[in-house]
């Protein structure tokens, strides 16, 4: 760690700050936009004015706008988010008890996806311009127009409602029955993988396609080095930075729940936290929500930002 | 899932264009593409003078029928025509489609060729701006947006046209950064001309076809979004027909009638798919140096 690298990385610490505070007042300001009054809701429609006047001070709705953020931003501080004014749930412990369901499909769907793409964008540009190529790059393209929830109704008609091998939806947790659980979670990260696969290909490929044009895999092909070897020691790692980003990204946003597709598969999962907590006017859920969402989202491709430089050592040494 | 929910792969990046030779002709699947689109326009302009049943009358005694004479797409679990249904649904996905994109690609545009060419305070406090809603989760934004302003046709529009504009903003203040470095807007400036006559003068024309393709694919990701907005109880109420909310309803008849889901969705897929190959045609006539 010398002095360059500390300031670079004090200055993108003070920056997600920022962020999370620009990002966590913006919310603050449109949760209390949103019509219906939380009170009202918790209490019922038979309570007086004077209890509802009550509670709204009780949960301090009744301080102005900024007042009632900067209680907020003090509590994140102290690890206090609040808790939930519709089922009075911490929403720190909400969100850890959905997350686990979240992460899981997230990433298996993510490693699957990474599978086909890399397999898939290794293959064609090998093969550049034959057959296998021109039919990996025309389900790319035919797969990127398809929309997820098109394909979780594919699936769920396939291998729920035609072959009744899957279930169509809901949750099963792990401890209650493994085979179960497993059988739930099919679906969805079947679902993410075909969605996510043709992206990763597609950059692969391209960049593939051009670190293959080099003078040290000629000189690799020149020793007699055999393709397999080539394609996938000398070429792949050089050609990956592109797809780091691509897959930082997408993690980034998963990472906060894959919204539609908890919604549609009706998984427990942050993204389904974040959509109730939009339905139901609990802003504070939200905001924890959004909290969690952004910061996964700006500490993914933080890290990302710092695989660079093991991928291309180039990177590591400007302006060291 | 990545379409419907990231503007992180709104355009579907880093890849060579499929379309792989511009100049010898755009090839069939271009004006393939061009003629399905044109042709859902027309049938969405013309709905109310096509001889189409009523898309929303209902009728009891025909109920999720399959195809047949008298209802060609055949009818939904509620008896109405699929086929009416998807020609005025497609008013909507193409109104919300078209009107969307082309809000964000002026309002985007302007914005980033001004912060492109006036790198100072201006440039740094819009850009800044733009930053924050990008870091902002798009689908929550436009979930508390539209759960804020209720559903209609003008919100939606605007909801996601505000998501857009960053993006927007991005491409054209990218290609601005790069043109004012360039001899002839230097030749300009020496010339005396006007920071407004440089601007609409020198740079705009050179906008013109990346703001362009950015505007196809924008087209193509907003009518999948209104669609997630359907499925998320956020979309337009019935009985007006979206293609998004009639793959809503069609979802729980799959069991009894998958052609009411399915009927939607190839619409749909067929659409965003012809959308993105006439922008990727686009992408290739604008960055010929692209691609391999």
């Amino acid at each position: 760690m010398n002095g360059y690298t500390l300031r670079r990385l004090g200055r993108r610490l003070a920056y997600l700050l920022f962020i999370m505070l620009a990002v966590t007042a913006l919310t603050s300001a449109l949760g209390t936009l949103l019509p219906g009054d939380v009170a009202v809701t918790m209490l019922g429609n038979e309570a007086t004015p004077e209890n509802v006047a009550a509670l709204r001070a009780k949960l301090g709705l009744d301080l102005p706008l900024w007042q009632q953020y900067w209680h907020w931003v003090g509590g994140v501080f102290s690890g206090n988010f609040g808790e939930s004014h519709r089922t009075g749930e911490p929403v720190l412990q909400a969100i850890k008890d959905r997350l686990p369901v979240t992460l899981e499909i997230v990433f298996a769907g993510q490693v699957l996806s990474l599978l086909i793409g890399v397999a898939l964008g290794v293959l064609s540009a090998a093969r550049r311009d034959g057959w296998i190529d021109r039919l990996v790059t025309g389900s790319a393209f035919a797969m990127i127009s398809l929309p997820g929830y098109l394909v979780a109704i594919g699936l769920i008609y396939v291998f729920a409602v035609w072959l009744g091998w899957l279930p169509a939806g809901g949750y099963v947790p792990f401890e209650e029955d493994a085979l179960g659980h497993v059988r739930c979670l099919v679906l969805p990260v079947l679902t993410l993988a075909l969605v996510e696969w043709p992206v990763f290909t597609r950059t692969l490929r391209s960049d593939m396609i051009t670190t293959l044009r080099e003078d040290y895999i000629l000189m690799a092909r020149a020793k007699g080095l055999s393709s397999r070897r080539i394609l996938f020691l000398h070429a792949l790692k050089p050609s990956s930075l592109a797809l780091i980003t691509i897959v930082g990204l997408t993690l980034g946003r998963l990472v906060g729940g894959a919204l539609v597709l908890e919604v549609i598969f009706s998984l427990p999962g942050v993204g389904q936290m974040i959509v109730d907590s939009i339905l139901t006017r609990d802003f504070i859920t939200l905001q924890g929500g959004v909290v969690f969402v952004t910061l996964g989202f700006l500490l993914v491709n933080f890290a990302v930002d710092m695989l660079y430089g093991v991928l291309d050592p180039r990177i590591r040494h400007v302006g060291a | 899932m990545s379409a419907p929910e990231g503007l992180a792969v709104v355009m579907p990046a880093a890849a060579e264009p499929l379309v792989r030779r511009p100049r010898a002709g755009m090839g069939w699947l271009f004006w393939c593409s061009l003629g399905w689109v044109a042709l859902v326009l027309l049938a969405a302009a013309c709905a109310q003078w096509l001889p189409l049943p009523d898309p929303t009358r209902m009728s009891l005694m025909s109920r999720a029928q399959g195809m047949s004479a008298a209802h060609w797409l055949g009818t939904d679990g509620l008896g109405r025509d699929l086929l009416a249904r998807v020609v005025y649904g497609a008013r909507v996905s193409m109104t919300v489609g078209l009107l969307a994109p082309l809000i964000a690609t002026f309002v985007g545009g302007a914005l980033g060729l001004m912060a492109g060419y006036w790198r100072g305070w201006f440039g740094k406090f819009a850009m800044g701006a733009m930053d924050v809603l990008l870091t902002f989760p798009p689908i929550v934004l436009m979930l508390v947006l539209t759960a804020y302003l209720g559903a209609s046709l003008t919100n939606l529009t605007v909801v996601l046209a505000v998501l857009f504009i960053p993006v927007a903003a991005r491409i054209s203040r990218a290609v601005t950064l790069a043109l004012v470095q360039r001899e002839f807007v230097v030749a300009a400036r020496a010339l005396g001309a006007t920071d407004a006559r440089i601007m609409l003068r020198e740079i705009l024309p050179l906008l013109v076809l990346p703001m362009l393709s950015f505007f196809l694919f924008s087209v193509a990701v907003v009518i999948v979004l209104e669609g997630a907005l359907s499925f998320l109880a956020l979309g337009l109420p019935p009985p007006t027909p979206t293609w998004g909310n009639m793959i809503g309803e069609g979802r729980n008849l799959l069991e009894s009638a998958p052609h009411v889901a399915f009927v939607p969705a190839c619409v749909m897929f067929i659409t965003v798919l012809a959308l993105n190959l006439i922008g990727d045609a686009v992408r290739a006539v604008a960055e010929p140096n692209r691609g391999h």
